[in-house]
């Protein structure tokens, strides 16, 4: 039996290199276990931005570090760019068994040829699903993640605290540096948190919700807005618990309106509909058009 | 007033409309440190309501007063509705102020016209020059522009907004004029094919290779309103091809016309079933995506659209002789038209059958919704037989519950 251990959660550069040893040395999938080592600090994949990149280089031969030899095998390694792309999502899957199903799939790759086109395959549905709920994950993180506003030391800071499912803050920082490159913010999570200075980025350890600002006052106007953007007439909960599930609702301020909002549709539609049409209370001046193009001043004008 | 209060009123007065997509448009960030924003290309839903739509922008109007007096609308000149209006500054300083709280993608501005339809445009212009150019903003911008507004107004919102819109509101030009006086089909289809010319014109590369600035680069919406008028869904879907095809529109939103306050006593009392609508959105999809034509779609009585079930399966079972098709040798094209299969998984299965036969596991696999295709398909070890051509077959297919996914995904 072998064991690998990773440095991190999101570890791709050491599961990289284990896998391409374990695949020179004929190491059958079933022989391998795979363990994170316990986390002693805030340990991530440091060159985040690179990484979307990165990850070709599981096929390439320049790798740092990689003597001639092995270069060799990294020729004859079969990693399709279907794998390369499921990779990265997949390492962020908080499922421990990725590591290894990663592993099963390339050793399969050396020997069956269109493996990852067989979309019914168990093992590649399996990864397509994962990379699938990462991506839910981060896309999701992107939308309901709420910064308070908050002054400190006569600088205006943003904080939020968010609950991602999977490993997935260092990846999707590169959204947020790119929306606020300009603002002082922190994402808290329990597993780790970020903080932008305008300038670096610099990971924290995971945090308490506790530390938020209670107050805000940008957040009235918004309660405000979801109250009336909605459309007591029209009630469709499934499709809104579809998109913005219940396990997000905590924290996300407009979520305790949501109770009260679908309580009090019916008789505000009741009311809209059995009120007596009135007659205008203000003095309607009848509008006449101006027709300043001969092109749309039809004969009837 | 205080900008909460003209922000409830004019909030009230901007969500009958349907569209607050934030998708489409070139990517663009703010990683340089000046300004704020960023695009994604695919939008970002920030929040969603109890009505089920999406909350992607700050979807607000500059003033409700308006001069018009179109009967479905809650800010008709004749309706007591309580009026409001923002200032320039107010609605450049909330969008901020959301947009810095990752509250939303950007903003969606529209207006009742007031003084002139010029006017009414330059004050929304404004709006957006100032957010773009004053404070570096690189969020998403949809702008309703006035058809009878000054074509240089119209040149103007273009340069700044990602999208532009101009409703159609009915699907006929009888029904436009008897609801909405005021306004004009002609001059409204004039303005989508002078908005199509410059986007068009925006995307191409001129002969010497100089890039042509920027217009709309999200290209342009309508919205229609359902169930205010008499047209039927035949009526509705071919005015929306001809708009798709004439205008190269991005999207066409329906939206079932729903009891509004101070409703004008000229409407229906009925509002349309709120499923019509989300037929009408299948069917849309289908014509966009899955090569439909639109005559082809509606397969219920008198022009409408089966309500009790998705359009693709009303069209399959009036089909029933192009079925079983045999999902390892039709064509795409045959592909798309079985029910349950998306193009997603059109794709896999097209990738997949030139490895090795598709076979019933695979489709599990793939979390196709297998009892739904079951009937239609052919593959190694299943064929549909008798279920196919039996009298039950309608209702059995009604029987099994849709999952409720994003809308045209599971077609
Ligand atoms: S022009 Fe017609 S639809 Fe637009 S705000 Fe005025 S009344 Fe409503």
């Amino acid at each position: 039996m072998h064991s690998v251990y990773l440095k991190h959660e999101t570890d791709i550069e050491g599961w990289r290199t284990a896998a391409r040893q374990l695949i020179a040395h004929g190491v059958a999938p079933q022989e391998v276990d795979w363990y994170v080592r316990p986390a002693q600090d805030v340990a991530v994949q440091e060159d985040f931005f690179a990484m979307a990149d990165d990850v070709t280089n599981l096929a390439s031969p320049r790798l740092s570090g990689v003597s001639q030899e092995n270069a060799a095998d990294n020729r004859r390694l079969m990693v399709p760019r279907q794998l390369v792309e499921l990779v990265r999502p997949v390492i962020l899957h908080q499922a421990p068994e990725r590591f290894g199903l990663l592993y099963r799939v390339l050793w399969r790759l050396q020997r069956e040829r269109g493996l990852m086109r067989l979309a019914g395959d168990a093992d590649i549905a399996r990864l397509n699903v994962m990379a699938k709920a990462v991506r839910r994950d981060m896309h999701k993180m992107t939308a309901f993640v709420r910064f308070r506003e908050t002054v400190v030391e006569g600088r205006q800071r943003y904080l939020a605290w968010f609950e991602p499912e999977h490993h997935i803050m260092a990846a999707i920082a590169p959204f947020f540096i790119g929306r606020f490159a300009a603002m002082d913010w922190t994402i808290m999570s329990p597993r780790m948190g970020m903080h932008w200075d305008g300038t670096m980025l610099h990971f924290l350890p995971g945090g308490k919700p506790e530390a938020l600002p209670a107050e805000d006052a940008g957040e009235a106007l918004w309660l405000s807005y979801y109250r009336h953007i909605f459309n007591p007439a029209r009630l469709k909960l499934k499709a809104m618990q579809k998109e913005m599930p219940k396990k997000y609702w905590h924290n996300l301020p407009e979520a305790e309106l949501i109770t009260s909002l679908i309580a009090g549709a019916g008789t505000r539609t009741q009311a809209m509909l059995e009120r007596m049409p009135e007659p205008p209370r203000r003095k309607i001046i009848g509008y006449q058009r101006k027709l300043r193009r001969p092109d749309i001043a039809g004969g009837n004008e | 007033m205080q900008v909460q209060q003209k922000l409830e009123i004019l909030a009230d007065a901007a969500k009958y409309d349907a569209s607050c997509a934030s998708s489409g448009t070139e990517r663009r960030n703010s990683r340089d440190g000046k300004g704020i924003g960023s695009t994604t290309g695919t939008g970002i839903c920030h929040s969603y309501a109890p009505d089920g739509r999406c909350i992607s922008l700050l979807k607000i109007l500059l003033t409700n007063f308006c001069l018009y007096d179109c009967v479905y609308c809650v800010n008709r000149v004749s309706s007591n509705v309580p009026r409001a209006r923002f200032s320039i500054d107010e609605v450049v300083q909330l969008t901020l102020a959301f947009y810095r709280r990752n509250y939303i993608e950007g903003l969606f501005l529209s207006s009742g016209i007031i003084q002139s339809p010029d006017y009414t445009m330059e004050q929304v212009v404004e709006v957006a020059r100032i957010l773009r150019e004053e404070h570096g903003f690189r969020g998403y911008i949809h702008l309703k522009t006035i058809p009878d507004a000054d074509p240089d107004l119209l040149a103007r919102a273009g340069r700044y907004a990602d999208r532009l819109s101009i409703n159609i509101e009915l699907p006929t030009a009888a029904s436009l004029s008897a609801l909405a006086p005021e306004k004009d089909g002609a001059a409204i289809r004039i303005s989508m094919a002078r908005l199509r010319e410059r986007i068009d014109a925006g995307k191409d590369k001129t002969v010497s290779g100089k890039r042509p600035p920027k217009f709309s680069p999200g290209g342009q919406s309508t919205q229609m309103i359902v169930g205010a008028d008499a047209s039927d869904d035949r009526t509705i879907l071919s005015t929306s091809a001809d708009l798709y095809g004439r205008y190269r529109l991005r999207r066409v939103y329906y939206s079932a016309f729903s009891p509004i306050p101070d409703a004008s006593p000229v409407l229906p009392l009925q509002s349309p079933p709120l499923v019509r609508e989300h037929r009408l959105y299948q069917a849309d999809w289908l014509m966009r995506f899955y090569g439909f034509e639109s005559h082809e779609i509606i397969t219920g009585e008198q022009g409408m659209l089966a309500l009790d079930m998705d359009p693709k399966t009303a069209w399959a079972l009036q089909n029933r002789a192009m079925f079983p098709v045999d999902l390892n040798r039709a064509p795409k094209s045959t592909l798309l038209r079985v029910p349950g299969l998306g193009v997603r998984n059109v794709q896999r299965i097209l990738a997949a059958r030139r490895v090795r036969a598709v076979r019933l596991d695979d489709l599990v696999h793939m979390r196709a919704p297998i009892n739904r295709m079951l009937p239609f398909i052919q593959l190694p070890d299943h064929h549909p037989g008798a279920t196919l051509d039996a009298v039950s077959l309608p209702a059995r297919l009604k029987a099994i519950p849709a999952v409720p996914q994003q809308l045209g995904l599971f077609m």
